[in-house]
């Protein structure tokens, strides 16, 4: 549907994050705005790379507690018990609901790992102009966006929990610092996808030039 | 000027490509990095509407009723939404409680809330108030809604239960699940280019076509 190979770029053109008009870009260093939306406009996102590498470092640093830390405390007649992620998981494959212990799994263990480790090669590849395999990193990226989400399953199970059992002397169950450890991980992750510009993996493709000799 | 005309560049890869007419119901995806670029919709605003407002007292139901009762001999205890975060809350898991209650309520509430102001001023053929604003919001706010994820979390909970006590379903358990059915064939046809011309390029004209 296209015969145009140029991007908006280095057209001079600056498409608006909001509702997508394209607008001509202006000389010097003043902000832009959209003239339909009046958001303000970038030829990419502002800091883009730095701004999610910090985003990313802390939810780094926060994935080691959320792991190790309960993320639910039990106590009930029989004793007082702490659960990480982890162990719940098993509790859930020792009780026979491997299914579930799967879907947690993924959503819980899974997903926030790849979520790092996949954020992490998008950026280094960007800040080293890779042009390795742009369309497979835009796809990752999009998986990214899509998953990221799911990994708040665990934090809303907590919720439930401690929400029902309180039953006094019976059964007690708390939230953990765990949860807090890992609701950040969540959020962090997710705005470290948000703060990457995924036009950056496309920009280091192929000059005007080159491309115009291919055309 | 949503004219046959129209260059659009990709949000994803920035490629410049010209925006054609497609047949209702199909979607454009850039030549190069394949992301969806626009679609064009066989469905009317009437139909958006009602989907959305169907969303919205399903939303109601979700909330005002407990999801869970858990029955422990002779005592009960039963948990709505709000009352979670409320126990979070009380437990000093305040970011936690703060988290859920953004994602399972504040953040769907608002969204289901300005559909249906869109919506309905389009209907009417007016343009909608602060229209500008209200759609910065519904972008900020969409990718934190997190119902489809809640009601999942609720079914691990229940399985984690099953050896505590009776359980007793309440009525927002299944409007939870009707919700993310609603709210995922909403977003599907709450088409957010399409207003944007619509709006940009001819303001008195609106309504379903």
């Amino acid at each position: 549907m296209s015969d145009t190979p140029v991007t908006a770029a280095v057209r001079g053109l600056l498409s608006c994050h909001v509702c997508g008009l394209l607008s001509r870009g202006g000389h010097g260093g003043r902000t832009l705005h959209c003239p339909r939306c009046s958001a303000p406009l970038h030829v990419r996102k502002p800091n883009s790379v730095a701004r999610s590498w910090a985003f990313l470092s802390a939810a780094y640093i926060l994935y080691i507690p959320a792991n190790v830390l309960p993320i639910m405390k039990t106590s009930s007649l029989f004793g007082a018990q702490s659960d990480t992620i982890m162990s719940g998981i098993l509790y859930l494959w020792h009780s026979g609901s491997w299914d579930l212990a799967l879907v947690v799994f993924i959503a819980s263990i899974t997903v926030p790992l790849l979520k790092l480790i996949a954020l992490t090669l998008l950026l280094i590849s960007v800040q080293r102009r890779s042009t390795w395999q742009p369309l497979q990193r835009a796809r990752l990226y999009r998986v990214v966006e899509l998953v990221g989400r799911w990994s708040m399953l665990d934090i809303y199970v907590v919720a439930i929990l401690a929400a029902l059992v309180q039953i006094g002397a019976l059964a007690t169950i708390n939230a953990g610092p765990g949860a807090l450890a890992f609701g950040s991980v969540v959020v962090l992750t997710m705005f470290a996808a948000m703060e990457f510009d995924p036009r950056l993996i496309w920009d280091h493709q192929q000059t005007p030039q080159e491309r115009e000799i291919r055309s | 000027m949503s004219s046959p005309m129209t260059i659009i560049a990709c949000h994803e890869c920035d490629l410049l490509q010209r925006e054609i007419p497609l047949p209702p119901g199909r979607s454009a995806r850039c030549v190069r990095c394949g992301a969806k670029l626009y679609r064009v919709e066989n469905r009317s605003i009437d139909h958006t509407l009602a989907l959305t407002l169907a969303a919205a007292v399903v939303f109601i139901l979700a909330n005002i009723f407990p999801i869970i009762g858990l029955q422990i001999q002779t005592t009960r205890n039963d948990t709505s939404l709000i009352n979670a975060v409320h126990t979070l809350w009380n437990q000093g898991m305040w970011p936690v409680a703060g988290l859920v209650f953004f994602t399972t309520f504040l953040a769907p509430a608002a969204v289901l809330a300005i559909m249906i102001h869109i919506l309905l001023e389009l209907k009417r053929e007016r343009i909608p108030a602060s229209f500008i604003l209200v759609m910065r919001l519904l972008q900020i706010f969409n990718p934190w809604g997190m119902v489809e994820v809640f009601i999942i979390g609720v079914i691990v909970a229940l399985v984690k239960l099953t050896h505590y006590g009776t359980l007793i379903p309440g009525i927002a358990l299944w409007s939870l699940g009707v919700l993310t059915l609603l709210m995922t064939a909403t977003a599907a046809s709450f088409n957010v280019h399409d207003i944007w011309n619509r709006v940009h390029s001819a303001p008195r004209r609106g309504g379903s076509q």
